[in-house]
């Protein structure tokens, strides 16, 4: 059987490096992550930052937006759109994208990136 | 008491809608529905989407509280396994007993499982019900090859959902020699498998399966021509098989190959027990779609009330999209030579296939196949279904589709009243343009819940579109195109309610004007016209976010994420010294270069985090941003004219240069060029451009409203002899009609081609001033012009918006990694696309 793990938090970066109503790049163990931090929602999500329409590393360059009540990201290349919360592609037929836990304290933000 | 009821056995999407379709009726009735499975009703058609949606909660058909509120019971979980007919009372699994005056069947089928040794191995899933799909979510987590028997409809929607769940390699075996035997022909299956291999999935076709493989788990399928594949999981999707079962211990008549037989009233051989949706035998045929469903559903609550109505079979066309792959087929999709002449064409290029079934005195449409582009499948099925005319070259049918759902010839007013346009919900063409008039729906939204009109399968939606348009245009109604779902606005509404109230950021104008949080298609919109109202530099804050990726980042995103560097030329004219700073700076950030067709030179691949410092020498060299980037002024091409030419008669390199920085950064629908030729024989090719200017003996001829790109397209003569000013006046009034009327993303052509009136009346309003308008456009022109900065000399300058300009914010001097360039004739190339993913 497989064991609960616990949720490990990362130190990604201070909430003032990160851009209100728009995302940022970072990298974390060597993966790329896209933090947003959705300001008109008070909201904060991360996800990988691979488009996996061409696989490109480029969602935090992305825009956010809502859909209907759903947050989602638009890819800058071609526009394909991914819900922030679930990862699902709301735009043909794409692949999810893999989102992270995010949790701000004391001015630092923080990500979980397996849990 | 002495309330009537009627007990539905089963909850699939025909039971349930044979429920709604009575309480539309009648409300005399008690309904009691039992329902095998544990959760009410939903969308088995979208099963497949239950691997991406937020879960079952986007597919239920009902919400939680319809049953109750409508005096249903539902017992759900909870069969019937026993009728008595003599009584005329059921019992459910768990012992529930209820008499009834009708019953209605919608036990709807089940899969066929072929009879092959090892099909009871762990690992063997079927595709029909929530619970299969998360047996098979689960199971997928540790499998890495997959497969599916039955290559037809419901076995490629199991594919993709093995595709969807990230398995490397799947395999669809079928026993046909095509996919989809019974909707496409040899060639369309053969266009569609080229398309699904390129996806990932490899098509086994003409392949009898002997064994399953593996010793307790399913490891692979052995073939009778003695191949094998292997397989760590397998979905069978070999057919359907009706649940009839029941019926059968009742002593129903039912069909041999099953199916329990109806009438055309939907009777079975009991007069107070009915059968509707797929476990329905009509006629011989079960048919295993939803709209004949809904159709049975119909006819049965209708003959339960005593209403004369009867099923007389159903269109079985069908549109569906396989992995973002359209296919079609329609009418008689196979009929052929001598009974028809056929049409075909193929693009093995593009993936296309379509195919179209002609009568043989030439007039009428009999069916059709539609392989990679199926727009005009609703238009082409109506035109079966109404058996319309044809025009007098079917074959256009073929092409042209891509503007609309309506092909050449074929006009919705030749559509007649009675034409069914949503067959999910047996919806007509007159109850759409009813909704339209009467009702006033002014949207396919609208529509849908007026009509319930494209709730179902969703494959009537662009007809719907279409229809209200054209129903809305008859009425002489103004089409209003709002922006998304975030301004209930059009551009143009938008432009003046933002200028009145003074708003200067995007969030003010959401704030002040629309709903909800934005989206890329506003968002871009209300920068383009902040833009184009204020000239304020774009990337104030909070407006950065807002704007499109080439102009938050002041420069074209190109494949693998890097950006290309084009700084302004005026006229196509530059000085040796700044050639050569060109040259150093390209060499020093490693950049491809490149004389672009606007008479510049064009640097690709900079990295985000260089392309400050790049500019930054760039501008201490004289440079400013060329705005290839921005819905701007592009080039203003010109000739040599008649500084050195010796046909010249003006000199265009200095006009074309005036005119270049007076409209520099100045932000429009669209991007918008130029180009000034000093005679006649107009090397600067002026009469392609939104506005080309041309000299003649006595001054200047002004063109409007030319465009290359994919439908090129003349500019045409707005004024002739005209002196500098009169030009620029003119074009300040020209450009300003354009920036506040032109819907988004409209060039000048193509603004010009939609105009009441044409050129005349666009002359009429530049020249004559028929509006009025012409000093207020000339002075909110010169205050764009007065409000002129160099974007990239603001961002350089600027440690804020600097900051940006980096690809980790945890790590700002390192590069993204992943970019990769090739090398080619002595410079660099992006790298192609990456190939698609595969875990
Ligand atoms: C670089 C250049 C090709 C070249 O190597 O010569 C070019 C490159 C691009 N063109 Fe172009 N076009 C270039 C001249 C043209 C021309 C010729 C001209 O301007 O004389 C045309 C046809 C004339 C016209 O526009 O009417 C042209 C018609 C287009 C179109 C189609 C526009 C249309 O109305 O249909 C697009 C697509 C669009 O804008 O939506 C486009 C879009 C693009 C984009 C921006 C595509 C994109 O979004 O990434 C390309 C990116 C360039 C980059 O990264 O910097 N490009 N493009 C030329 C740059 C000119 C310049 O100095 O600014
Ligand atoms: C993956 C997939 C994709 C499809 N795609 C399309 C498509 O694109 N277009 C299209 O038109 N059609 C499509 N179909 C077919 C469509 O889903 C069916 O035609 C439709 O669901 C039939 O409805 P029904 O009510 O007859 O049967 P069902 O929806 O199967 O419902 C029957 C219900 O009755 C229950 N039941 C059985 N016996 C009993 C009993 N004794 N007591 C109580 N309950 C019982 C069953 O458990 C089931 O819940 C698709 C089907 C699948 C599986
Ligand atoms: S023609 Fe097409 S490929 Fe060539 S530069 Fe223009 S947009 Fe790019
Ligand atoms: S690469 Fe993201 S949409 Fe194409």
């Amino acid at each position: 059987m497989e064991t609960l793990s616990i949720t490990s938090w990362k130190l990604a970066c201070r909430v003032e490096d990160t851009i209100e109503n728009g995302g940022v790049c970072l990298k974390l163990e060597d993966q790329q992550v896209a933090l947003f931090y959705f300001k008109r929602r008070n909201e904060w999500y991360a996800t990988q930052n691979e488009c996996p329409h061409k696989r490109q590393m480029i969602l935090s360059r992305g825009m956010i937006g809502s859909l209907g009540d759903k947050p989602k990201i638009a890819c800058p290349f071609h526009k394909k759109t991914f819900a922030l919360d679930t990862g699902e592609c709301l735009s043909g037929d794409e692949c999810a994208i893999k989102t992270y836990p995010v949790k701000v304290e004391d001015g630092f933000v923080y990500i979980a990136l397996q849990n | 008491m002495g309330e009537k009821i009627i007990v539905v056995i089963g909850n699939g999407m025909v039971g349930h809608k044979f429920c709604e379709k009575l309480l539309a009726k009648t409300d005399v009735f008690k309904l009691i529905v039992f329902g095998e499975e544990s959760i009410r009703a939903y969308d088995r058609v979208h099963l497949t989407d239950y691997f991406k949606k937020s879960g079952v909660n986007d597919l239920y058909l009902s919400d939680l509280t319809w049953y109750h509120e409508n005096n249903i019971d539902l017992h759900l979980n909870d069969p019937i396994i026993a009728i008595d007919t003599a009584q005329k009372s059921v019992q459910s699994k768990h012992g529930v007993r209820v008499s009834y005056d009708f019953i209605v069947f919608a036990t709807g089928s089940a899969a066929f499982v072929p009879p092959i040794p090892g099909i009871d191995k762990e690992g063997v899933f079927l595709y029909r019900t929530i619970e299969d799909l998360d047996h098979i979510k689960e199971y997928a987590v540790h499998a890495r090859k997959g497969a599916v028997i039955g290559g037809g409809l419901l076995g490629l929607e199991a594919a993709k959902a093995l595709v969807d769940l990230q398995i490397k390699e799947t395999a669809v075996v079928e026993f046909a020699a095509r996919l989809m035997p019974r909707q496409i022909d040899d060639a369309a299956s053969a266009t569609l498998q080229n398309k699904l291999h390129s996806l990932g999935l490899n098509c086994l076709l003409h392949k009898s399966t002997t064994q399953i493989l593996g010793d307790t788990k399913v490891a692979g399928l052995a073939f009778s021509d003695e191949t094998s594949v292997e397989a760590d999981i397998l979905i069978i999707s070999a057919g359907i098989k009706p649940r009839d079962e029941l019926a059968k211990v009742v002593g129903l008549a039912t069909g041999h190959r099953g199916g329990i037989v109806v009438d055309e009233n939907m009777r079975t051989s009991d007069p107070s027990i009915f059968a509707v949706g797929e476990c329905a035998l009509y006629n011989e045929m079960i048919y295993g779609l939803v709209a004949p469903g809904y159709e049975m559903a119909e006819i049965a609550a209708s003959t339960i009330l005593g209403e004369q109505k009867s099923f007389c079979g159903f269109d079985m066309s069908t549109k569906l999209k396989l992995m973002g792959v359209d296919v079609a087929s329609f009418g008689d999709p196979f009929i052929c030579e001598p009974d028809a002449r056929t049409i075909h064409i193929e693009d093995k290029n593009k993936g296309i296939y379509k195919r179209l079934n002609i009568s043989s005195d030439g007039k009428r449409l009999l069916g059709g196949i539609l392989v990679g582009e199926a727009s005009s499948y609703n238009m082409l099925l109506q035109t079966v279904n109404n058996n319309m005319p044809i025009p007098e070259h079917p074959e256009l049918l073929l092409f042209h589709e891509k503007a609309s759902s309506q092909p050449v010839g074929l006009g919705l007013d030749t559509l007649p009243d009675n034409a069914l346009i949503c067959s999910c919900e047996g919806v007509t063409k007159a109850q759409i343009c009813d909704a339209v008039i009467q009702q006033g729906c002014e949207n396919a939204d609208g529509v849908k819940k007026c009509t319930k009109a494209g709730s179902g399968c969703g494959g009537c939606i662009p007809m719907v579109k279409d229809l209200v348009t054209y129903t809305m245009k008859q009425q002489g109604k103004y089409i209003r195109n709002t922006i998304c779902e975030h301004f209930d606005y059009s551009r143009q509404e938008l432009f003046d309610l933002m200028k009145i109230h003074e708003l200067h950021t995007y969030d003010e104008v959401l704030d002040n004007l629309g709903k909800g949080h934005g989206c890329e298609v506003c968002k871009p919109l209300v920068s383009s016209l902040l833009a184009s109202l204020w000239n304020e530099m774009i990337l104030g804050k909070g407006n950065d976010v807002a704007q499109d990726s080439n102009d938050r980042f002041l420069a074209n995103i190109q494949r693998g994420g890097t950006y290309s560097v084009v700084p302004r030329i005026p006229g196509g004219e530059i000085r040796p010294e700044k050639l050569i700073v060109i040259g150093e700076v390209a060499k020093k950030y490693n950049l491809y270069t490149k004389i672009t067709g606007g008479q510049r030179i064009d640097m690709f691949g900079a990295h985000v985090n260089d392309l400050p410092s790049i500019w930054e020498e760039l501008i201490a060299a004289g440079f400013e941003s060329g705005h290839a980037y921005g819905k701007a002024l592009r080039t203003v091409k010109s000739c040599v004219g008649s500084t050195w030419c010796r046909f010249g008669l003006h000199d265009s390199v200095s006009f074309a240069i005036k005119i270049e920085e007076r409209y520099r950064g100045v932000r429009a629908p669209h991007k918008f060029k130029s180009a000034v030729s000093g005679c006649i024989r107009e090397c600067a090719e002026a009469q392609s451009k939104d506005f080309g200017i041309i000299a003649t003996e006595k001054g200047w001829n002004l063109y409007v409203c030319g465009n290359g790109g994919s439908k090129p397209q003349h500019a045409l003569l707005l004024a002739s002899d005209i002196d500098s000013n009169t030009c620029i006046q003119y074009l300040d009034r020209f450009l300003m009609f354009y920036i506040r009327t032109a819907d988004p993303l409209t060039r000048t052509a193509t603004w010009l081609n939609k105009m009441d009136g044409g050129i005349d009346y666009l002359r009429n309003v530049v020249v004559n001033d028929s509006l009025g308008m012409a000093e207020s456009w000339e002075k909110e022109m010169q205050a764009l012009v007065d409000a002129y900065q160099c974007e990239w000399k603001v961002a350089v300058n600027n440690p804020d918006i600097r900051k940006r300009f980096v690809h980790f914010v945890n790590a700002p001097s390192e590069k993204d990694e992943t970019v990769k360039f090739e090398e080619m004739r002595g410079q660099k190339k992006a790298a192609d696309w990456n190939a698609p993913i595969t875990y």
